[in-house]
């Protein structure tokens, strides 16, 4: 057993050790909003905050997230959720929106740190997150437009 | 309009509605797509069917494109599989448009399977692709609009006891003035199912169209795909589902000759090993499971009919190929003579490599076998008309025994309609086994990333030969092209079709009607063989055809000395909209004033292309930086469309800039290779996708129209990456003639 912190509950999943954190929120505890895309930490739709930290699900470790606290985004809240959600729509950004869970989950990571930032702050942030869609346009946009929400 | 012989049209594969003529008289235009009306058999339906129905409490019929709820919602039916491109909100939209409804009311869903009621006009069954979801909606669902609307007018009127005639409809209300009586669709919605479908409906003049051509509708799916909520196929869960992987073989051709499945079962979770015919399924409680399973299955395969070149090989022997004359594409004058009396002949070699769709969301259905002897699926579904039918034959029941409950799909590209059905035909191989072994379960059968990237199902490795020749004023008077590639369509239904006389009209679409005004033109194709599987992808051969034809057009006007823009004009008299799009494109961008200066060291130059595809007709303009170090920045890109009326103007921005994108991204550093038969990507690492760092700013600029709507999903994939590479022409003097663009060092 072990017991992880998801969205503020606790649960206990009974899985192996190396069952990665992306297969214990989809296929345990039907949690699908995050997003698998390649399994290996390079295109980012499995990202969740451990900690707060944006992390590819993918790659760690069931065990590893024990005791932590894992936000996923059912479970996201707060100012720069509630900006990057609304920029997101302001600005029709999705397509196919199968990376678009992995996206905010970065943005709204960037955003809690750093209010403005500027193109290159804003791709060294989501340059992990493929879009195969490419709307990077957009994405790039409605984080530039979050974050003004969130300074004024 | 009339309705009942809408319906007719729509049904019958005897009766062609106009829009199913135009398309066959845009043969390779619409890319694979026409030929399925001839290729296959289509169910014959009753024309009662099909009309705007309009369900309450009141009405049990089945449903067709509209219904709508007491609690004044307005659903309509969707036929197509929205895979992104927006299709769910611009089928809404051309409803609510005759309707009269208010935006907030609209929801979309996706329609069952059924070619009888959902056939695609220009396949003649149910199925989405060729960018043609919005052209052979538009009549069909204006009229059930209308006649939706005519029903709510008909209750009221006679509800309120008062003429149709004095009835208005806006925003979802309907009023009549002089009684001052009005109500909500909502409340009119079981009386109006019992009035008769009219026989004749009034469509509305565009000019007073007020949701068709809005920029501020949003996305019907921009919450549900911001908050987690949206249902992928890969989200499905059933309950008591197992999820099975396969192993299929490492290269193309092979089978299965034995299978060690001791350590593979002895992996917790696991619960079965079954061959089936493309290799062999682990079944498992959970996706990690499986894929631990099949990690610790020891499979020896038959390679003896297997691929086992590799991609230079295959390259060498197509670049030997398009030396030699090939099955006849395109004549036109006599280049032979031409040529004698040219004063400059350019000939150049582009070669285009194997490319895997890999749409973000993984390949994955779900299926179970129902009481009936038949099978119900979820699935990002899109080309029902076909898997239907086959699963039906791997079952041994009835096409329509098989029910598809069609969800979102994240991304296809081509990839998820096939001839073969190839991933549900295999999902049903799996329950058939496992029923006929242990009972039945709901099976998820998934594809990991590896399985996709090494899967097959490619655009095919092209080889394009070209010899042009120029007069003394520059002029172009000679055009040879020999294109050298597999075809997908051989020994498919639609092969008959589609590949005449040795020349498959998706190998050349683009070349072989090329717009350019060359008096002597000759196009020839060689059509090569090999067990790797290849496949339509995102604008079918216009990924190839337009990069080709407008890469070697910048060689052309460089050696005549001409100005790319004006080069280009003069060879398109008579082709008002493509001109239309360049002359917009090349006036947003610029194209006349000088480009601001890179920093010391770099170079900076534009690069423009034009093209036509699927009936919708794009010029780009790229800005493209050379660094010191050689390598290169994409910077900006303009584009223009021409897409007739533009239904969602929002939507069809967003379709462009993500073309372009598909379009640069993959010039600059994808490439499938093979070594001895073996895939040598594996994943995103070694097919490396486009990232945010490599998008440039993208502009697009809609050309307004009056024309019926076109496609605009595949069309902004043709010009962008000539664009790019005309821009580096320009700056160094050097053609990028083999994709991709990292096979030079520039990137
Ligand atoms: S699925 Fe985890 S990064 Fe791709
Ligand atoms: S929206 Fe389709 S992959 Fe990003």
């Amino acid at each position: 057993m072990i017991r992880l912190t998801i969205n503020g509950q606790e649960r206990e999943v009974d899985v192996p050790a190396d069952m990665p954190l992306l297969w214990v929120l989809r296929d345990e505890l039907n949690l699908t909003g995050t997003k698998f895309g390649c399994g290996i930490a390079a295109c980012g739709a499995c990202t969740v905050h451990v900690d707060g930290v944006p992390t590819r699900s993918c790659q760690l470790p069931a065990e590893a997230a024990a005791g932590m606290h894992v936000t996923t985004i059912e479970g996201i809240q707060g100012k720069a959720a509630a900006a990057v959600q609304k920029a997101w729509q302001d600005l029709d950004v999705v397509q196919c929106g199968y990376c678009q869970s992995g996206q905010i989950m970065s943005a709204v990571a960037l955003l809690t740190e750093n209010q403005d930032p500027d193109d290159a702050a804003i791709e060294a942030a989501m340059d992990g997150n493929v879009c195969r869609c490419a709307t990077y346009v957009r994405i790039k946009a409605a984080v530039k437009h979050a974050a003004k929400t969130m300074r004024a | 309009m009339h309705l009942p012989m809408l319906l007719r049209q729509a049904a019958a594969t005897t009766v062609e509605p106009p829009s199913r003529r135009q398309f066959l008289k845009g043969a390779a235009g619409a890319g694979g797509a026409l030929v399925l009306a001839a290729a296959l058999p289509v169910p014959a339906r009753a024309a009662e069917g099909a009309a705007a129905r309009i369900m309450g409490p009141a009405d049990p019929r089945p449903l067709a494109f509209v219904r709508i709820a007491p609690d004044n919602t307005v659903t309509v039916l969707v036929k197509h599989l929205d895979k992104g491109q927006g299709i769910m909100t611009g089928l809404t939209t051309i409803v609510a448009e005759e309707l009269d409804a208010d935006w907030g009311q609209m929801r979309g869903e996706f329609a069952p399977a059924d070619s009888a009621l959902y056939a695609n006009h220009a396949f003649g069954i149910q199925g989405t692709g060729g960018s043609t979801a919005v052209t052979n909606s538009w009549d069909e669902l204006r009229m059930a609009g209308a006649a939706a609307r005519a029903m709510l007018v008909a209750a009221a009127a006679a509800q309120w006891g008062v003429p149709a005639a004095e009835i208005t409809v806006a925003k979802g209300v309907v009023s009549h003035a002089r009684s001052g009586k009005s109500a909500p669709f909502g409340a009119l919605a079981e009386a109006a199912s019992r009035q008769p479908v009219p026989a004749k409906v009034t469509l509305k003049d565009p000019a007073t169209f007020t949701l068709i051509g809005n920029p501020s509708l949003h996305r019907l799916d921009h919450v549900s795909k911001t908050n987690g909520t949206a249902i992928f196929a890969l989200d499905i869960r059933r309950p008591g589902q197992l999820t099975a992987v396969v192993a299929r073989p490492p290269r193309f051709g092979g089978t299965v000759a034995g299978v060690d499945d001791k350590a593979a079962r002895a992996v917790p979770g696991v619960v079965d090993i079954l061959q089936i015919p493309t290799g062999v399924a682990v079944l498992a409680r959970n996706s990690w499971a499986a894929m631990k399973g099949r990690e610790a299955l020891a499979v020896t395969w038959d390679e003896s009919k297997a691929e086992k070149r590799g991609t230079e090989q295959m390259l060498a022997d197509y670049r030997a190929l398009a030396r030699k004359p090939g099955a006849k594409a395109a004549r036109k004058g006599d280049t032979a003579k031409a040529f004698a009396g040219v004063a400059k002949v350019l000939e150049a070699e582009y070669s285009f490599p194997f490319l895997a769709h890999a749409p973000m969301e993984p390949l994955n259905a779900t299926v179970e076998l129902t009481a009936d002897g038949g099978a119900e699926f979820w699935a990002g579904s899109q080309f029902q008309g076909i898997e239907q039918p086959t699963v039906a034959a791997i079952l041994g029941c009835k096409p329509e025994q098989v029910r598809i409950n069609t969800v979102w799909a994240g991304g296809s590209f081509g990839r998820r309609a096939t001839p073969t059905a190839d991933y549900m035909a295999e999902a049903a191989h799996i329950a058939k086994a496992y029923a006929a072994k242990s009972g039945k379960a709901p099976i998820h059968v998934v594809w990991t990333r590896e399985d996709d990237i090494k899967g097959g199902m490619y655009r095919p490795l092209f080889v394009h030969r070209f010899k042009a020749g120029l007069d003394k004023g520059g002029n172009l008077v000679a055009w040879e092209q020999t294109i050298v590639g597999q075809s997908f369509m051989a020994g498919t239904p639609f092969e008959a079709v589609m590949v005449k006389d040795g020349v498959d009209a998706t190998a050349v679409e683009g070349a072989s009607d090329m717009a350019y005004a060359v008096p002597n033109l000759a196009v020839d194709l060689h059509v090569v063989k090999s067990p790797v599987t290849t496949l339509w992808w995102r604008s079918v051969g216009h990924t190839h055809t337009a990069y080709a034809k407008e890469a070697f057009l910048d060689e052309l006007a460089a050696a005549a000395g001409k100005d790319p823009v004006q080069f280009r004009l003069a060879l398109l008299t008579g082709h008002p909209r493509l001109q239309g799009a360049l002359r917009l494109a090349a006036d947003k961008a610029g194209w006349d004033k000088p480009l601001p200066p890179g920093a010391k060291g770099e170079t900076r130059a534009r690069g423009v292309a034009v093209h036509e595809s699927f009936g919708s007709f794009v010029a780009h303009v790229a800005e493209v930086t050379v660094r010191a170090d050689g390598r290169i920045k994409v910077d900006r890109v303009v584009c223009a469309v021409d897409c007739g009326v533009a239904v969602n103007p929002d939507v069809i921005k967003a379709q462009i800039e993500g073309g372009t994108g598909w379009g640069i991204g993959h010039a600059l550093r994808n490439a499938i290779t093979l070594t001895d038969g073996l895939v040598d990507q594996a994943n995103f690492d070694g097919y490396e996708p486009m990232r945010m760092s490599d998008m440039p700013a993208v502009e697009v600029h809609i050309v307004p129209s009056s024309e019926r709507p076109t496609g605009v999903g595949e069309p902004g994939v043709p010009t962008a990456a000539p664009a790019v590479a005309n821009a580096v022409l320009k700056a160094t003097g050097k053609p990028l003639r083999d994709l991709p663009f990292s096979k030079a060092g520039i990137v």
